[in-house]
């Protein structure tokens, strides 16, 4: 659905994308694993029109989308739910979520769809119904989590492209919010990608994976192979440590 | 008709290229990185994997060798440290030294489903009793193979090579329906058998898979009627993996080769130019997948041409014809390879003397004979009958040694092989001697 040829990105003189191939098939979940400064976000910036690339081809369901202002790629079905959440803080839960559906309330008959909408994301965090009068500032970390992923499912995304989900989040929320996002995929049918820097619980959920080394593809292949990778493991995974060139 | 795999042998064009790019691109930032010989020769052409943008730049990169195999003998090539090589194989070089192929785990889990995908392709399932009669040792033909019929679930009875008798023995009592070995060897288990009178339509056997050596259209048909059985060939060299590079369907019209895991190019040899779609020529691969080994542009030394017309099984992959040929002289004798460089070095290590050789493959007896003719030199014209025979002994004990090849020897006037006569002689059927 996604397929991402020789992209070039870069943040003034600094080449963060050096020819990057990546795609993306329908209901799969795709994780990005790499060091910090690898280019994992900013491949998911550039899906998501925030920093276009100078260079390549990016193409969604058949159409080329590279040199697309962020807004419209919204509107074709791909949502991003950023790093460190980026909620409006004073704002209310409920509020936030309205946000989120900006598309739809444009159009008419749009709260129909928007009321139906909030329900089912009720039913997927029932943690969000209780808390929908308070600002969002005032929810913990994984209920903040909670709320970003919920604002971009308001728009009901084809594709979600999901930044650090886990991060400063408990292992038992972390293990929640993974259990809903291979949920989105597996019975919702949307399409993700996803960054993580705790690549061990991406891999566990992601059917492929890629890794990212200064801006450039090393790796790819199937999350098992990607976990049996000792490469991977050393690198990304702690564990194995101990690199050893006997020859 | 079943599919292994169906998501990569059932790919529309499109999406095999865009997964050959993504896999190319990796690959060669991996081999810059992580092999030396790579990083020397991409450095020489002032190339950047990261500048690598379509297919077509592989074709401005350099080949990879025999040669370059050799000259980075054992580990060179080896783009992971030995500690995360859990397996190591080895294929036969020009001299006495062979060429050291290195697996991963993940390697050794690409490779059983490779294989598997051609013989659930040749009919192969769970319920078969495979019977694998190749070498168990540093060749990777009988290890791959056993992987792949594991991985479908089929019954494996590792046999081995050689004693023929115990193999039917086998064949009869454990009711084995699929045979795994060279199709030379197929035949002579037929002849076996029609010595003994054994009916072949009384045994469980169904499917032969045969590889390992060159075949013909006429001697898959030859054991098709002698055995009973369906045969299929399939194709693979130690360099690149093993067998599991590419394999017939049911069709019986072109072996499907894996392009999600090597990508394919046909060369001129003379002129190393890529050559159009459907042209005859030398076939060169680089793998997409391999972690401890991976090679870019592989010249195998084997002619043939690929097909990517659409195959009535619905495996989108590409083609590739039975291989016609070789660019070198290198020779493959019951599914063994052989070149003639070793042995001309192994005679001379133990004569000390460069004698004139030629190496005689009869093609006659239903599994081929080979003969080494080596002219006399005064050194061994003057040594007494004892030690002659001793030499020759100690000579043929070394070639089984080191190039894995049962010969006989004679000793020739000198002379009688002219300096410019081929190293190698063919004694066909329809040849008069």
């Amino acid at each position: 659905m996604l397929a991402i040829k020789n992209v070039n990105t870069f943040y003034g003189q600094i080449h963060a994308l050096k020819n990057v191939s990546l795609h993306l098939s329908r209901g799969e979940i795709v994780t990005l694993i790499g060091a910090n400064g690898a280019g994992k976000t900013t491949l998911i910036n550039t899906i998501s029109g925030i920093t276009p690339p100078r260079s390549g081809n990016i193409i969604f369901d058949g159409l080329p989308i590279t040199s697309f202002p962020p807004h419209r790629i919204v509107e074709l079905g791909i949502c991003q739910v950023p790093e460190g959440r980026q909620i409006f803080k004073t704002l209310s839960v409920q509020e936030n979520l309205e946000l989120g559906a900006y598309l739809h309330l444009r159009h008419r008959g749009g709260s129909k769809i928007y009321r139906k909408t909030v329900e089912e994301i009720f039913e997927l965090f029932p943690v969000l119904r209780e808390r929908r009068k308070q600002p969002a500032g005032t929810l913990s970390g994984g209920e903040q989590q909670m709320l970003a992923i919920s604002r971009a499912l308001m728009a009901h995304p084809k594709l979600m492209l999901l930044d650090e989900p886990s991060m400063g989040l408990a292992p038992l929320i972390v293990k929640e919010i993974f259990a809903v996002i291979e949920e989105l995929a597996r019975r919702g049918g949307t399409t993700i990608l996803l960054v993580e820097q705790n690549a061990k619980a991406a891999l566990k959920i992601a059917d492929r994976g890629y890794v990212l080394e200064t801006g450039k593809v090393i790796l790819e292949g199937s999350a098992a192979e990607l976990e049996e990778n000792k490469e991977v493991k050393r690198a990304y995974l702690g564990r194995d440590r101990k690199e050893i060139w006997e020859r | 008709m079943k599919i292994w795999d169906p998501l990569h042998e059932c790919m529309p064009r499109e999406d095999i290229e865009q997964l050959q790019l993504e896999r190319l691109q990796a690959t060669l930032n991996r081999v810059y990185k992580n092999v030396v010989h790579y990083r020397k020769i991409f450095n020489e052409i002032s190339f950047v994997p990261e500048d690598f943008q379509s297919i077509e730049d592989l074709k401005k990169l350099p080949f990879t060798t025999h040669e370059d195999l050799e000259s980075n003998y054992p580990y060179g090539m080896f783009a992971v440290p030995l500690r995360e090589v859990v397996r190591i194989h080895s294929a036969p070089g020009t001299s006495m030294k062979p060429i050291v192929v290195g697996y991963t785990k993940n390697d050794i889990r690409t490779w059983a489903n490779l294989v598997a995908r051609f013989m659930v392709a040749a009919g192969v399932d769970r319920d078969d009793v495979v019977q694998i009669s190749f070498l168990y040792g540093l060749q990777t033909g009988a290890f791959g193979l056993h992987y792949g019929a594991e991985a479908i679930g089929a019954s494996v009875i590792p046999t081995s090579t050689g004693n023929t008798e115990k193999q039917v023995m086998i064949m009869q009592d454990y009711r084995s329906t699929v045979l795994v070995c060279t199709p030379s060897y197929a035949l002579k288990i037929a002849a076996f058998m029609e010595e003994q009178n054994i009916n072949p339509h009384g045994l469980a056997l169904r499917l032969g898979l045969f590889g390992g050596e060159p075949w013909s259209e006429a001697k898959r048909e030859e054991i098709e009627n002698r055995l009973g059985i369906s045969a299929t060939d399939n194709y693979g060299i130690s360099e690149i993996i093993g067998p599991g590079i590419a394999g017939e369907c049911a069709c019986k019209s072109g072996l499907h080769l894996f392009e999600d895991a090597f990508y394919p190019e046909i060369i001129d040899p003379e002129t190393k130019r890529v050559l159009p779609p459907g042209s005859m020529g030398e076939l060169v691969l680089t793998t997409l997948t391999r972690e401890a080994f991976p090679l870019i542009r592989y010249r195998t030394g084997d002619i043939t041409r690929l097909n990517y017309s659409p195959c009535d099984c619905g495996r989108t992959l590409v083609r590739m014809e039975k291989p016609s040929g070789r660019t070198d002289d290198m020779l493959i004798v019951k599914g063994v390879n052989v070149f003639p460089s070793q042995i001309r070095e192994i005679i001379s290590s133990i004569t000390g003397e460069q004698p004139a050789f030629q190496i005689v493959v009869d093609h006659r007896p239903t599994l081929d004979q080979v003969e080494l003719q080596i002219e006399i030199t005064e050194k061994i014209f003057a040594l007494e009958l004892n030690e002659q025979r001793q030499l020759l002994d100690f000579l043929k004990k070394r070639i089984f040694s080191v190039v894995g090849l049962t010969t006989t020897l004679r000793l020739v006037e000198p002379g009688s092989l002219s300096r410019e006569s081929k190293q190698v002689r063919h004694i066909w059927p329809d040849n008069s001697v």
